[in-house]
């Protein structure tokens, strides 16, 4: 049996459909988990690399940070998390927020960083506050740079969230796990099918925002 | 009126720059501070609206120390155009133009309005209003720049060095708009350039600024040419200075002759008989064919080229010589608004003019320069 077959087996067979174990509900725990990780690690990403970018100082201890984040196995955090605070959302969300934070912080202060010094200079110089000038006039021309930021987190959250399920939970690392036990690769190949349309769905979504919210003076078209 | 009393910029590492300045910048127009690079004279500007805090001094906007101004206020009171423009690029043409009105409290519908209104008063299409500054070439964007600064109808504009970016027939245009502006706004205008000639051409008083932030001196342009304080700026001003301070004289004190004026058709005596040893041929409209030396016979074709002629009353004399010196006969042609010939006036002629302009300059500025030197000083 080759690999498509599989995926056709998987998808046809009515019983993945439905039920606590169905692509449904697997996939919406894998998006919850996917979402709540994202919205955390923006939350911390976000405030630190506008502030940095803004302010330009604290560019080193970004790097330093960013890199040991970087370094850590996210299995390995997962391991030790639960052992150090038992089963549960909690010790998912310490290797996938950690995982996430670095492209978040380290593109949004590159983001604020490489703004035209120019017009920043022209919006002090007409009177606009600090506040004002961060979020009137650097951000908006940011916005493609920190929306790849987040676009680069997002994906590697809803691929590593598959490690839910090695810690009891769901997701569609289920599929994987429990097809890897039971020797059943239709459901692994299912699982991992799944994963991979679910990135180019948060793929698609990214790209939709963009031309959402990026101005087309910044996005010149 | 802008007070700059003895101020001095001095930096943490020591560097010095800007030293113990002192400028009383008149209301109503154009000063313009002007140095080579690392003079001080952007940090200067940006000390007026606080950019840059003064080490030592004080700046006194209107007999008040800008110091005692919340730094937003001050700055929304004053217009600021630097180089690049730097313009908002995520916001239309329009909403650029809008800024420091809508930070005001400005209804949208009256902030639209009066971008619109500022568009025309610089010379910009209106439809460009719903572009953003990529579709833009960088003359418009200037000119957006001005307009943004403009917006909110402040008494001080702040320019550093706004046209430098620019190509010079652009900047050439954007120089004349400048100044077509001021005459209709009447703001209180200072000015940075690194370029003499746009200092010279713009300014009413001209501050040369030397290396270390010192003040070399403070002078209307013409001054500047026919008195420049020390060798600095003697070397500062270039090498032609002597004929450039003639577009400061005008020219409709030339007298004019139209005795070697004649009509292409004319008949052939008038052609010969004339005392000049050169004849200008006008077409049936009068204006300038060429020149004809006396005796010689011919078409149009063999005439001798008259140069670009000028305009009494509007070109100075300086335009006058130029257009003397260009033709091989050393004669200029004076023109009307329309291109017809008004007269001709030799070399000879505007020599003696110059002299006596001269004269009548030195005799006239010798009080000015002394107030000056105490302003200055």
């Amino acid at each position: 049996m080759n690999v498509l077959s599989f995926v056709q087996a998987f998808f046809s067979d009515s019983a993945h459909w439905q039920g606590y174990d169905g692509i449904p509900s697997r996939l919406l725990e894998h998006v919850q988990y996917s979402l709540l990780a994202l919205a955390i690690a923006a939350a911390i990403g976000l405030p630190v690399g506008l502030l940095t970018g803004h302010t330009g100082r604290g560019g080193n201890a970004i790097a330093v940070v960013a890199n040991a984040a970087r370094a850590l196995p996210s299995f390995g955090l997962l391991v030790l998390a639960v052992l150090l605070i038992g089963f549960g959302l909690l010790p998912v969300m310490i290797p996938l927020v950690v995982l996430a934070v670095p492209p978040v912080l380290v593109t949004t202060y590159e983001a604020v960083r490489a703004v035209d010094p120019a017009p920043v200079d022209a919006a002090r110089g007409m009177g606009m506050r600090e506040s004002r000038v961060l979020f009137r006039v650097e951000v908006p021309v940011a916005l493609p740079l920190i929306l790849s930021g987040l676009r680069t987190a997002a994906l590697q959250i809803v691929s590593t969230a598959t490690i839910a399920a090695y810690v009891s939970l769901g997701g569609l690392g289920r599929y994987i796990i429990d097809g890897l036990y039971q020797r059943n690769y239709e459901k692994v190949v299912g699982g991992a099918t799944l994963v991979a349309v679910l990135s180019l769905i948060t793929l698609a979504l990214f790209w939709g925002v963009g031309r959402l919210v990026v101005s087309p003076g910044v996005r010149r078209r | 009126m802008i007070r700059i009393d003895s101020v001095t910029k001095r930096y943490p590492d020591g560097t010095v720059a800007v030293d113990r300045l002192s400028l009383e910048i008149p209301d109503r127009s154009i000063t313009v501070l002007v140095g080579p690079s690392g003079c001080g004279k952007t940090t200067t500007l940006r000390m007026i609206n606080r950019m840059v805090e003064p080490t030592e001094g004080r700046i006194l906007l209107d007999g008040e120390d800008v110091q005692r101004r919340p730094v937003t206020a001050l700055r929304r009171g004053m217009g600021y155009v630097i180089q690049n423009a730097g313009l908002f690029q995520h916001r239309t043409i329009a909403d650029n133009i809008a800024t420091v009105p809508r930070m005001l409290g400005w209804g949208k519908q009256r902030a639209r309005e009066r971008a619109a209104e500022l568009m025309e008063r610089v010379g910009l299409d209106a439809s460009l209003a719903k572009r953003y500054p990529y579709q833009l070439s960088g003359g418009q964007q200037q000119r957006v720049g001005v307009a943004r600064a403009l917006a909110a109808d402040p008494p001080v504009l702040l320019m550093d060095e706004p046209f430098s970016a620019v190509d010079p027939v652009v900047r050439k245009g954007l120089q004349d708009e400048l100044l077509r502006i001021q005459d209709e706004l009447g703001k209180t205008i200072v000015f940075v350039t690194h370029d003499i000639d746009e200092a010279i051409k713009l300014g009413t008083m001209v501050a040369v600024l030397r290396e270390g932030g010192r003040l070399a001196q403070y002078a209307p342009p013409a001054e500047l040419l026919s008195d420049p304080a020390d060798a600095f700026v003697e070397d500062f001003l270039g090498a032609d200075r002597g004929i450039r301070r003639l577009s400061f004289f005008a020219s409709d004190a030339l007298e004019l002759t139209t005795d070697p004026v004649v009509p292409a058709d004319a008949p052939a005596e008038r052609l010969t008989a004339a005392g000049a040893p050169y004849l200008l041929v006008t077409d049936a409209d009068g204006r300038p064919l060429g020149w004809r030396e006396r005796g010689s016979t011919g078409g149009t074709e063999r005439l001798l080229p008259y140069g670009r002629p000028f305009r009494p009353g509007t070109d100075s004399l300086r335009a006058a010589l130029d257009c003397a010196v260009l033709s091989p006969t050393g004669w200029a042609v004076a023109v009307d608004a329309d291109g017809r010939v008004t007269g001709v006036v030799s070399q000879q002629t505007i020599g003696e003019a110059i002299r006596s302009a001269h004269t009548a300059a030195g005799a006239h500025s010798a009080p000015a320069r002394g107030e000056d030197e105490k302003v200055a000083g």
